[in-house]
């Protein structure tokens, strides 16, 4: 008996569709979120994140209707993030059916947020969201830096610092977003998910960067990551969710079939 | 054909949609309620007990709103299941928070998993396991008809750094292990409790729901 290893779809969500973009720009449509949430959940997916990418209060309504819908039919954990500001938005997500919120620049305008909401609803909801960018040179030990606003905004924290922090503040979870590799399928940034992953002691998600089966086992081989996150590749009918795990059980990983 | 009802508990502790979306979704003909009312549990047919959060934060609210009387109440006659701190509310004591006394339904005591916790068989020996322990973790199962049509060693989804260390072992009725062995399910007469989420676990928790709904609270 172990623990398996989770594969996570995620919706990256724009005014009710699932888009994908490269590097944060160039947004392609993938479709209707509660269906392709359900295709994933049928596929045998071990989680479902959820990303509101325009996250303007204007769509604050769709969402939380497109988070209902989807809690109503998919039966496993659902995790929401984009736009969540304030307790009164992690309680609207959670009471639509969110199991867990994930919170990115919020935490960095007021890291106090994270404790606050751990404190109120469990570190079992709170997952921190981190985009990180290396900004250490080819030679150079690993350094990665936090960027905010699609990675166009340098905060001059340190990601590993910063995750130690948010994690003693009481987030449960770690959302590991490479902004270098996010999109160019090359594979996640694996020197960064390990660093992160060996720093800190709750589970970590490693995001960016899959461009095939290979590069979600190398993210828990290599990278130590706990979880691995992925949209492209299994929005486009490249590859199903239950290939992904047989893929990786062949590589001797403990996954859920 | 009239209704059964099944109350959810709800004493102010955090996400009671998925486990009542869940119970919807398996009823044929049970009415699913949320509620604190102590008179419209006492009238319903099954009732659960969920909980998330902090045993301190639980305890408290299940004090102040006087649930430990009710839930004592239902455990004496209703099949009951309890869910995540809702299992562990149910022990003598939680190591959460300093100590917390808990309603002492089971005998046990609810021990943290420990930082670090090394893996000790298999694919996880002498390897530093994360806390919380999150994620799809298989349950040994001991025959009970709250496992009817699930196979044994299923997986369900848990999230909890606290674990049941039952003092009375033939009250196991499904065994957990992440680093150390724990309880993942306990159960005597009426009263059965897991430390997974059923409500998050895909067809075989579904399935449980579904069990507990169409049992009578005899084992």
């Amino acid at each position: 008996m172990a623990l398996a290893k989770r594969i996570i779809p995620c919706l990256d969500v724009d005014n009710g569709r699932v888009v994908k973009g490269v590097q944060f720009v160039d947004i392609r449509d993938a479709g209707d979120p509660v269906e392709v949430a359900k295709r994933y959940d049928e596929q045998g997916a071990d989680e479902i994140t959820f990303l509101d990418i325009t996250a303007s209060s204007d769509d604050r309504a769709t969402t939380i209707h497109t988070v209902e819908a989807i809690a109503e039919q998919v039966f496993i954990p659902l995790t929401v993030g984009g736009g969540i500001r304030t307790i009164e938005d992690i309680r609207n997500m959670l009471n639509a059916g969110a199991d867990k919120t994930a919170i990115n620049s919020a935490a960095i305008t007021n890291p106090e947020f994270v404790r606050e909401a751990a404190e109120k609803f469990g570190s079992q909801c709170i997952v921190i969201a981190i985009d990180a960018k290396k900004v250490s040179k080819e030679n150079e030990p690993g350094k990665w830096e936090i960027f905010t606003h699609g990675g166009r905004k340098p905060t001059g924290i340190d990601v590993v610092e910063w995750a130690i922090k948010m994690t003693h503040y009481g987030a449960g979870e770690v959302l590991l977003t490479s902004m270098d590799q996010d999109g160019v399928k090359s594979g996640f940034d694996i020197e960064l998910t390990r660093a992160v992953s060996e720093a800190v002691s709750v589970p970590v998600i490693a995001s960016g960067g899959v461009g095939n089966l290979q590069h979600l086992a190398d993210g828990v081989t290599l990278g130590k990551a706990d979880a691995v996150l992925a949209a492209s590749i299994f929005h486009f009918g490249e590859h199903t969710v239950q290939e992904a795990k047989e893929h990786m059980q062949k590589e001797g990983i403990e996954v859920r079939l | 054909m009239s209704s059964k009802i099944c109350a959810v508990i709800d004493y102010g502790m955090g996400n009671l949609h998925s486990a009542s979306k869940a119970l919807e979704h398996v009823s044929n003909n049970t009415k699913v309620l949320v509620t604190s009312d102590p008179d419209l549990i006492l009238k319903a047919d099954h009732v659960v007990l969920p909980g998330v959060g902090a045993m301190r934060d639980c305890m408290g609210e299940i004090l102040r709103l006087e649930v430990d009387q009710v839930v004592a109440e239902v455990a004496k006659t209703k099949p009951l299941l309890g869910i995540c701190v809702g299992m562990q509310a149910l022990m003598n004591h939680s190591e959460e928070n300093n100590g917390v006394n808990c309603l002492g339904h089971f005998d046990g005591e609810v021990k943290f998993f420990g930082e670090p916790l090394i893996g000790t068989q298999g694919i996880e020996a002498d390897q530093k396991l994360k806390v919380p322990h999150m994620g799809w973790n298989q349950v040994k199962q001991v025959t009970h008809p709250l496992w009817n049509k699930i196979e044994d060693d299923s997986r369900f989804y848990f999230v909890h750094s606290f674990y049941v260390d039952a003092k009375n072992k033939s009250q196991v009725k499904g065994f957990g292990h992440y680093g150390k062995d724990f309880a993942a399910a306990i159960s005597q007469d009426n009263v059965f409790a897991v430390q997974f989420h059923p409500e998050k676990s895909h067809t075989a928790g579904l399935q449980l729901l579904e069990n507990f709904l169409n049992w009578d609270g005899q084992d």
